[in-house]
């Protein structure tokens, strides 16, 4: 089963794997989602709303539906 | 030496801007797209140079049409807007990512500067970044560091403009270029090129003294709390409201006082004749046309500047995006739609911060639906005149809740029409979010009156033009008429007011009536009456709905004139008599329920406000969508007021 960023609980410390393609997915690389970044998910916006991640110390804020394009793995050192 | 200022969106580009050129600024257009070119001036001695400032951006490729600029401008040589030289602001914070636009810039063989900004935020983080380091992989760069809040740097970056590093063909990397095109594959290709090389250089910039786990900002916990983070906002809001509704007004009596006084003098002082009434009727009440509006939107600018640069803005965006989306709005369209409850006109300039253009041209075409405060004189008149006072249901006041029924159909056809827009307006960019959540800070007080500083200023040059024009048209339509028509009347008067014994201000409040109704405007009042009928309005009416289109307080003062009683300026006794009073020609009164109710929800929906409609163009930069709105509130407002007369008549 593939993980989504979309679906990752708060707090969660995950690893960017790969990018689905989409019109988005140069913009999602230029905001620093890279191949192999790690990140944390921070907190979510109520009713279902976007969901805010750690990248590099910055707070990037995503739709669900943009998130649900990031493949990642959990990251097991922390 | 034109000088273009680039970087990633809250990198402190703005304070590098505001370091560098002081108060010598000034914003004009980029031709094409609807940002705003804010350009000023550095002087380093002698030496003069021009800098422009770009939108922020990620890269150099367009994610939106206005990010467009960035790419064109730099991209090629032979573009109006191509500088000699680029000033790129890199967030020390955020090295990695900042690094792929400067790296891009980079390899454009432009002169150019990268000034390390927000050097102390990084070492906050525990991060330092190895300036010699950055410079020997950019040889041909100039690199400054700079704590742009503290002005700190500003003597360097001075240095280093003036003693440019010529370009000679040193690039970031061998195998990566600029994508030459748009192609979205190959601007993919560069993307991840130039990361993959940033990651493997970044381990000799950047040294992490000590990696700390960054907890959960505590005040995010609550600023985005389900209960909490709306009733915050909310709470603000009020605050927010109660200051503009307070201290706004002041100023507001004070102007409108102020052009009143001014034109009644000008008015005695001069020679009487058409260049007099020009001036003491038609431009002075139109420049204080202009002039009123600039307290409410100094007031809501600072506010908004307050939440942008506290960084809380943000956060508003985060918990409102889903609440909006399915009206084709945008989490950043809660700004401009609130505000518009004050007054659309600011309401419609901070839609700019909505980088999606479809979302920002729905929030702006739907934007002056929200009942603004220039509604509530015409609304008091009318609600007195035909709903009565009575309570309901043991505490419910009618009077104040037709009141309240009527914001709440402004908000819900804003809604509506918003919906049904985001079905017809075609983009060929989809709408993302994907927005940096910048960390909290404290305003600075020069960033904020820069920007209360340029809105007054945009609103007053480019807006003002044609709001004067407008209201010298109107002045001349309502003060002429077909060749000695308005004479005949004005004979009339002068007998009957010997036979009937008229007091000065009686004769006045005639001749002024008696004018009107024989201007051009009199006669356009009377020529729409067939079209008014099936709402119940008679040509007095009439004339009131076209005055009012100067804005639609002007409802009340120009039925007074109509009626020809004095405007006591408070509760309008006499003209609420004097409408009470009118019949038809059959014997009924005009002003019936259905006819008062018909005219409010006629004012709920129809563009009455050329401020708006003047502002709306300069935000679009073609008249064609101010044109599309003024048709579709139009259209819609005369429907609504058709169905309601027939429903209650």
């Amino acid at each position: 089963m593939e993980k989504l960023l979309s679906n990752i609980k708060n707090g969660e410390h995950v690893i960017v794997r790969e990018l689905k393609n989409s019109v988005f997915k140069v913009k999602m690389m230029e905001m620093g989602l890279i191949k192999g970044k790690k990140i944390e998910v921070l907190f979510r916006a109520p009713f279902g709303g976007p969901i805010a991640i750690d990248v590099d110390g910055y707070t990037l804020s995503l739709r669900k539906d943009e998130a649900a394009l990031v493949l990642i793995d959990i990251q097991n050192d922390v | 030496m034109k000088i273009a200022l680039l970087g990633n969106p809250n990198t402190g580009k703005s304070t590098v801007f505001n370091m560098l050129t002081g108060m010598r600024q000034h914003v004009g257009n980029f031709p094409g797209v609807t940002v705003d070119k804010k350009t000023g001036i550095i002087e380093i001695g002698e030496e003069k140079h021009e800098l422009v400032d770009f939108p922020g951006t990620y890269s150099l490729y367009p994610r939106s049409k206005d990010e467009e600029i960035v790419y064109t401008s730099l991209c090629d040589p032979a573009n109006s807007e191509y500088p000699d030289a680029v000033i790129v602001i890199v967030d020390a914070s955020n090295l990695e990512r900042n690094l792929l636009f400067f790296s891009q810039v980079y390899d454009l063989q432009i002169p150019i500067i990268l000034v390390l900004n927000m050097t102390d935020l990084a070492h906050k983080q525990n991060k330092k970044v190895d300036v010699k380091a950055l410079q020997d992989i950019f040889p041909e760069a100039s690199v400054v560091e700079s704590i742009a809040r503290i002005k700190s740097g500003k003597n360097q970056l001075f240095y280093a403009i003036s003693s440019l590093k010529e370009r000679k063909g040193h690039i970031f990397h061998k195998d990566i270029t600029v994508a030459s095109s748009l192609d979205i594959k190959e601007q993919e290709q560069d993307t991840e090129k130039r990361f993959l090389h940033i990651k493997s250089i970044i381990g000799n910039l950047e040294s992490v003294i000590e990696k700390t786990d960054r907890p959960a900002n505590k005040w995010d916990k609550i600023l985005v709390h389900p209960v909490f983070g709306y009733l915050i906002f909310a709470a603000i809001l009020l605050i927010i409201f109660q200051f503009i509704y307070v201290f706004a007004t002041i100023p507001m009596d004070l102007i409108d006082g102020f052009f009143a006084s001014f034109s009644q003098w000008m008015a005695q002082s001069l020679p009487e004749g058409v260049l007099t009434d020009l001036l003491s009727q038609g431009i002075i009440p139109g420049i204080g046309g202009i002039a009123i509006f600039i307290p409410q939107i100094a007031l809501l600018f600072f506010f908004i500047a307050i939440l942008e640069e506290t960084g809380y803005l943000s956060r508003v965006v985060f918990i409102m995006d889903k609440l909006l989306r399915p009206f084709g709005l945008n989490g950043k369209s809660v700004v401009p739609l609130l505000s518009s409850v004050a007054c659309a006109i600011p309401g419609i300039m901070s839609a700019r911060t909505i980088s999606d253009w479809k979302e920002r041209l729905i929030t702006i075409l739907v934007a002056p639906l929200m009942s603004c405060s220039a509604r509530i004189p015409v609304y008091t008149v009318l609600i007195a005149l035909v709903i009565p006072n009575k309570t309901v249901f043991g505490f419910m006041n009618v009077q104040g809740l037709v009141l309240f029924g009527l914001y709440a159909l402004g908000l819900v056809s804003a809604l509506g029409v918003a919906f049904l827009m985001k079905l017809f307006i075609k983009t060929k960019d989809k709408g993302f979010l994907m927005l940096e959540m910048p960390s909290y800070k404290m305003p600075r007080v020069q960033n904020i009156l820069m920007v209360v500083l340029e809105k007054v200023k945009l609103f007053v040059w480019d807006a003002g033009k044609i709001i004067l024009s407008i209201s010298i048209i109107l002045w001349a339509l309502a003060s002429f008429g077909p060749s000695g028509r308005i004479d005949e009347v004005l004979v009339a008067i002068e007998t009957e007011a010997i036979t009937e014994n008229w007091t000065d201000s009686e004769k006045n409040q005639e001749i002024a009536s008696a004018k009107l109704e024989n201007s051009y405007i009199g006669i356009l009042g009377k020529s729409i009456e067939p079209v008014i009928e099936p709402l119940g309005y008679d040509w007095k009416i009439g004339i009131s709905l076209i005055t009012s289109f100067a804005a639609r307080e002007v409802f009340v003062g120009s039925m007074a004139t109509i009626y020809a009683v004095g405007d006591d300026g408070e509760d309008n006794k006499p003209l609420l008599e004097k409408m009470r009073s009118q019949t038809r020609a059959d014997g009924s009164p005009v002003f019936t329920l259905a006819t008062g109710v018909s005219l409010m929800i006629f004012y709920v929906f129809a563009m009455q406000c050329m401020a708006t409609l003047a502002v709306v163009k300069r935000e679009t930069k073609t008249w064609k969508w101010p044109l599309i709105q003024l048709g579709y509130m139009g259209v819609l407002a005369y429907l609504a007021a058709f169905i309601t007369y027939n429903l209650l008549s």
